[in-house]
């Protein structure tokens, strides 16, 4: 039988064509739906801009229902900085130990439970952990900050951070919270990040004479710390947009203060409690922007992460 | 076969200690080892499983002073595996159990008092791929030196240029120590992992098929550097090369598996071992010389 042009064909071309449109309209519908938003907010909240300005970022008041209301996104904008600090500051160490602990000490037993229960805890919806919070966490809490402010109330920086609390619900409480919400997040990552350490490297230390901390210190963390840092801020992210659990357990009273067992807000959290009862269109308007500045913190985060990592893999190669 | 057994030359000065182990040029000084023979290693009655697996038995060896002693044998001989008892890195795999007696100059290396970390100290390794850390070419060298707890910068510069010279690799990279060693040719950092194994002043030297990754030229490279440094240090290579265990050792082990007398596992033995022209020129058993003439393996 003759060979025809079409026995040479390739059968896969329609399917391939297919693949390809499909993806890339996926791709062009994220882009045009981030774009969107982006648009959206920024216009929304163009009103706020347009009647207080760059003050709008400067001014720690905000009193919407005042006879001349003052919209200031400051305190919030603080009190997102301040509970997502604290939950990185509480959460980076355990979940690195985490990590290298599941990855390196435990046993082959233990290793699967615990990895299980670590994502566990991930999946566990955050309006549970807010109302976990409010619920058990918060009262208990009270003692306890009132200890530390009494221990440390005297001392030079850690006097300030630890200052007088009336209530459970404050920075402090909101970033406990945060922590264990971010912290199944950062531990997988960085867990699976060190396991791509290869087993020469490992072989390569231990030869030379390394103690298993000397092998994790000399082979697995230079190897996986770009990696890390890319699962930290990742957390990071997360514990700056999260809304429920922190609007809970944050106290909604917008502050400034250095005094972590202070009641306080955040930017999601005012977002969310306060965008019902929103009736004037300048209201409305500072919420929005109050999302569009979470939007651009988030973002630059991320950028960030980008950037840190990309100059730790740089020096992992050696290129410094 | 005579030995001169004290022209040995002394390796640089301890840097360890107070360790349990004799440095070698420490062997006649009274440290009372329990079974001196001038030997190097000494292996009697070897056998090493992994779980009920049994990977090498029966394995009786002498492995002398400044020679290289080649292992050969098809795959899954159990050669490596013998080679890895030598510094104890059997004991990072899970399940695996070495028995028999393994004395290094003297010592019962698996001794419960003995740490593998220092018996690595004294017993350096090369891998059969070329793993750098992924760090400069001086942090390289330096990692185990700084693990002994050398921390001055003259001393350190004085040990990696040391070391360095002694792999053949410090003319190429003298003027790019800080540069990533990831940057290098595969001989390369191959022979940058042999200058971190003598960066620490071992004794011994091992050598999982250090070539097998190489091209040609790169492996006559580290062929020359081995017969240059075995006048100070002892070395065992594993290779799948009879040409090459033909061309750099004193002294050849032929392995291969065989069907254990008990059970239907096959497991590795010990077949022959000798001096290396005469276990290619006219080997004692059958196996080896169908092995060394290519008829099998």
């Amino acid at each position: 039988m003759a060979l025809t042009i079409s026995d040479l064909r390739s059968k896969r071309q329609v399917g391939d064509r297919v693949f390809r449109s499909a993806t890339l309209a996926g791709g062009a519908a994220i882009l045009l739906i981030l774009a969107l938003i982006a648009y959206t907010i920024t216009n929304k909240s163009t009103l706020i801009f347009r009647t207080a300005g760059l003050d709008f970022f400067t001014e720690k008041r905000w009193a919407p229902s005042a006879d001349k209301p003052v919209f200031g996104a400051l305190s919030f904008i603080f009190g997102t900085a301040v509970t997502a600090t604290i939950a990185i500051v509480l959460a980076v160490p355990v979940s690195l130990g985490l990590a290298l602990f599941t990855t390196q000490v435990a046993p082959k037993w233990l290793k699967k439970p615990l990895v299980a229960l670590t994502d566990m805890v991930a999946v566990v919806p955050s309006v549970v952990f807010g109302l976990w919070g409010i619920i058990y966490l918060a009262p208990k809490l009270i003692g306890f900050f009132k200890n530390m402010h009494n221990w440390f109330g005297d001392w030079p920086i850690l006097g300030s951070l630890f200052g007088k609390a009336s209530a459970g619900r404050t920075f402090m409480t909101a970033g406990l919270i945060l922590a264990v919400m971010i912290t199944p997040i950062i531990t997988s990552i960085a867990r699976e990040v060190i396991e791509t350490t290869p087993q020469t490297d490992c072989d390569g230390a231990l030869a030379l004479g390394a103690t298993r901390w000397e092998m994790i210190t000399g082979a697995v963390i230079p190897h996986s710390a770009g990696g890390t840092v890319g699962g930290v801020m990742l957390g990071l992210g997360r514990a700056m947009g999260e809304t429920i659990a922190a609007a809970l357990v944050i106290g909604s009273s917008p502050t400034i203060t250095a005094n972590l067992f202070s009641a306080g807000d955040s930017l999601p959290s005012v977002i969310a409690f306060q965008w019902g009862e929103a009736t004037s269109a300048e209201k409305r308007s500072a919420l929005i922007a109050m999302g569009l500045t979470l939007f651009v913190l988030t973002l630059l985060v991320n950028f960030a992460a980008t950037a840190v990592v990309s100059r730790a893999m740089r020096r992992m190669q050696g290129a410094s | 076969m005579t030995q001169d057994l004290d022209s040995r030359p002394v390796v640089g000065t301890s840097a360890h200690p107070g360790t349990a182990l004799p440095r070698p040029q420490s062997q006649s000084a009274g440290d009372t080892p329990t079974r001196e023979s001038g030997m190097v290693f000494d292996v009697t009655d070897l056998a090493v499983h992994y779980g009920a697996f049994t990977a090498v038995r029966e394995v009786d060896l002498k492995i002398r002073p400044n020679e290289i002693t080649s292992f050969i044998g098809p795959s899954g001989c159990g050669k490596s595996t013998v080679l890895r008892c030598f510094n104890r890195m059997n004991d990072t795999i899970s399940g695996a159990r070495v028995e028999g007696d393994l004395r290094y100059r003297g010592v019962d290396l698996y001794a419960p008092s003995v740490s593998a970390t220092q018996v690595r100290k004294h017993i350096g390794m090369v891998f059969q791929k070329p793993n750098p850390f992924p760090k400069s070419i001086y942090d390289n060298v330096a990692y185990g030196p700084r693990l002994a707890g050398m921390s001055s910068r003259s001393d350190l510069d004085a040990i990696v240029e040391q070391s360095l010279r002694g792999a053949a690799l410090w003319e190429e990279v003298e003027n790019r120590l800080k540069s990533s060693a990831m940057g290098l040719s595969g001989g390369q950092q191959q022979r940058l992992c042999i200058a971190r194994a003598l960066a620490v002043q071992p004794d011994v030297i091992l050598m999982d098929e250090p070539c097998s990754a190489l091209d040609p030229i790169a492996t006559a490279r580290i062929e020359d550097l081995m017969q240059e440094i075995k006048t100070k240090y002892t070395i065992i290579i594993v290779t799948h090369s009879m040409q090459q265990a033909a061309r750099i050792s004193d002294r050849t082990a032929f392995f291969t598996t065989e069907v254990s007398s008990e059970g239907d596992r096959r497991a590795g033995v010990l077949v022959e071992y000798d001096r290396t022209d005469r276990m290619f020129a006219n080997p004692a058993d059958d196996r080896t010389e169908a092995y060394v003439t290519g008829r099998f393996g």
